[in-house]
């Protein structure tokens, strides 16, 4: 009874503080359990998420870069809890959804959604568009049959597609279009929070404007907040407020957009800034230098001691193989992990 | 790197022919199959011989059970168009009755072992983990001792076999490899896109299973299920034919063919066993023509947009 009370104390405490935090997520961890031999005994941990912590204000968009097997999409899908996490905490509109049960999470689900990266495998190719953005509301059971519709045909001319495309299948469109059923299928909830899972690396550069300004737009229309996922900056760069850069499991460094594009401290950001392919007119006047990085991302079954970023950084040295870099506040909002940055 | 060849503004393209008919998936692999020639010629000839069996009393007015030992292996006549077997009973009723009776097994059984293979192959592929270990450990055990000494096992075992005991045991003893089938494709499709979209919305497993799931595997099922009844149909006649299936004096082919295990008809008599064996062969081959012809329309890799 008092650990609930003293729980309870220190939200509310916390709530007066961040009245506009819409997620807060504390110290949290996913690990894989990765099985072998005859028995299938448990030989070794994958760290998809080890030890994120970060919070959302309302309103905002955070983008997450990383490379493939960074755990960024690990990460979105433990928030929306369809993977549970291994160890931390979950806090989405003030309630603590970590340990939620599925039959508690389905509520909680209307507020929270996501887009899929793969509009080719994310819409159900035997649903009708009528049938799959009427699903949500089905499911949630929240409005009778004619406003139901209603509903369906509101936030499908928001997307920008049209009424007669209701009666039609999937296999009827294209990637693009196909991306804006699912926009639909996330936001016919009027959700708060949309993760977006790399919704516009599936498409053409020239259709990905198209969807990252409609989403923009419709941030905007519907006081959404954004997890954005996606792994180059330059995508991120158009949406975001405050940027993270994920590597391993875990956050090399998480700043405002404007900080980060700028003045990266992180020398795996300052790579990653550096591969963006720019068209430089002046050639010859004072050329950006490329930071190349040295091989691959390491196992995450298995990664580097200390930092796990040393074994391609370019400003390693000794200590990075014998601590860990904890992520510190460097600037104002400015979160860097790296032992440049670190005093002693 | 992109997948995405179409341009954006099909859209307008697509204005023109606003009165196009939007068609399902389903819909579409009905018209495939529609195209498929072969597989219409064995709807054709398979509805022929089920109408012979539904219209029997009409075309016939032979008691197929009724022996008359005065007219024992007849040859063909105006009254006994193939004759009459060893107990002098009408061999073309009983080609007619006996198809009633053999597409009746093949049909119930197929649907036994369907539902039998689709709830045990739901509960493995859906619900994985230690269920699926349990399930597909009896699968095992079933698929080690071969179908169809077990199924003479038990078939001997009992005193008497009735037409709904024989499905019931036939129906037990094949459901493992559907239910394989089954669980096969519900695993690839668990960790589809779609399917972790319908858990993000909150939708029930009920929803995921009949909504999601079934409507995705329906192809492989149906496929699967017309092929079975092939074989059921054949395992009918097999085991009628050693004398281990339906028991005499029920018509069916498999019963009319075990007469020819007797040398004098096999030799001046094949009016007796020709038409059952040309019965069965021709069934088979039509439901088999049916199958492939489905195969072929569920296949995506076949799908013309």
């Amino acid at each position: 009874m008092t650990m609930l009370t003293k729980q309870q104390e220190a939200l509310d405490e916390k709530r007066s503080i961040d009245e506009d935090v819409l997620v807060e997520v504390r110290n949290v961890k996913k690990y894989f359990s990765i099985k072998g031999g005859i028995l299938q005994k448990t030989v070794g941990q994958l760290k998809a998420v080890d030890d994120v912590s970060f919070t959302i204000r309302k309103g905002e968009t955070l983008g997450i870069v990383g490379e493939s097997g960074s755990g960024k999409s690990t990460l979105g899908r433990v928030l929306i809890r369809l993977l549970d996490s291994t160890a931390g905490q979950i806090i989405f509109n003030q309630t603590d959804i970590t340990n939620l049960r599925q039959r508690q999470i389905r509520p909680i689900r209307e507020d929270m959604q996501m887009v899929f990266q793969d509009p080719f495998a994310s819409l159900n190719s035997k649903m009708s568009i009528e049938q799959l953005i009427e699903e949500p509301l089905l499911v949630q059971g929240k409005l009778a049959k004619a406003a139901r519709k209603e509903k369906v045909l509101e936030v499908l001319e928001k997307v920008g597609l049209r009424k007669d495309d209701l009666q039609k299948y999937p296999h009827e469109f294209s990637g693009g279009q196909r991306q804006r059923i699912s926009i639909a299928r996330a936001l016919v909830l009027n959700p708060k929070f949309v993760i977006c899972d790399e919704p516009v690396s599936a498409l053409d550069v020239s259709i990905q404007a198209q969807v990252l300004n409609l989403m923009k737009d419709l941030q905007g229309d519907l006081g959404l907040t954004y997890l954005f996922i996606a792994h180059d900056l330059s995508v991120v760069k158009h949406i975001s407020d405050r940027v993270a850069v994920m590597y391993l499991g875990r956050f090399a460094e998480i700043a405002p957009k404007k900080q980060l594009y700028e003045k990266a401290l992180h020398p795996y950001t300052q790579a990653l800034l550096s591969s963006i392919p720019t068209i430089d007119l002046n050639v010859g006047n004072a050329k950006k230098e490329k930071i190349k990085l040295e091989g691959d991302l390491p196992s995450p079954a298995n990664p580097p001691s200390g930092c796990t970023f040393r074994t391609r950084c370019p400003k390693a040295h000794d200590r990075c193989a014998v601590d860990r870099p904890e992520l510190l506040e460097i600037e104002k909002d400015h979160f860097v992990a790296c032992h440049l940055y670190s005093e002693g | 790197m992109h997948t995405v060849n179409e341009k954006e503004n099909q859209h307008d393209e697509l204005e023109i022919e606003t009165t196009r008919k939007h068609r399902s998936p389903l819909q579409l692999s009905l018209r495939r199959f529609l195209k498929n020639k072969l597989a219409i010629a064995g709807m054709i000839v398979l509805i022929i011989i089920i109408g012979s069996a539904v219209f029997a009393p009409l075309l016939t007015d032979h008691d197929p059970k009724e022996h008359n030992l005065l007219k024992v292996e007849q040859k063909p006549s105006k009254e006994h168009i193939l004759g009459t077997d060893s107990s002098g009973r009408d061999n073309f009723s009983r080609l007619l009755y006996g198809a009633r009776v053999s597409l009746t097994i093949g049909i119930s059984t197929m649907v036994f072992t369907v539902l039998l293979g689709m709830i045990f192959g739901t509960l493995s592929g859906y619900y994985g983990g230690k269920i699926d270990s349990i399930i597909m450990r009896i699968t095992d055990l079933f698929l080690a001792l071969p179908f169809l000494v077990l199924a003479l096992t038990i078939i001997a075992l009992l005193k008497k076999v009735t037409i709904g005991l024989f499905v019931v045991i036939i129906a037990v003893t094949s459901w493992p490899t559907l239910s394989r089938i089954i669980r096969g494709t519900f695993l690839s499709l668990r960790e589809q896109e779609f399917v972790l979209g319908a858990r993000a919305i909150g939708a029930s497993d009920f929803r995921i299973i009949f909504r999601h799931f079934l409507p995705n595997a329906i192809g492989p099922i149906i496929v699967n299920a017309t092929l079975l009844m092939a074989a059921m149909i054949i395992v009918e006649s097999g085991l009628s034919f050693i004398g281990m299936g339906i028991p005499q004096p029920t018509p069916t082919w498999g019963n009319m063919i075990s007469e020819a295990q007797g040398l004098r008809i096999l030799r001046y008599h094949p009016e007796a066993w020709i038409p059952p064996g040309l019965a069965i062969l021709l069934t088979v081959l039509s439901i088999n023509f049916i199958g492939d012809g489905l195969r072929d329309a569920f296949d995506p890799k076949s799908d013309r947009r």
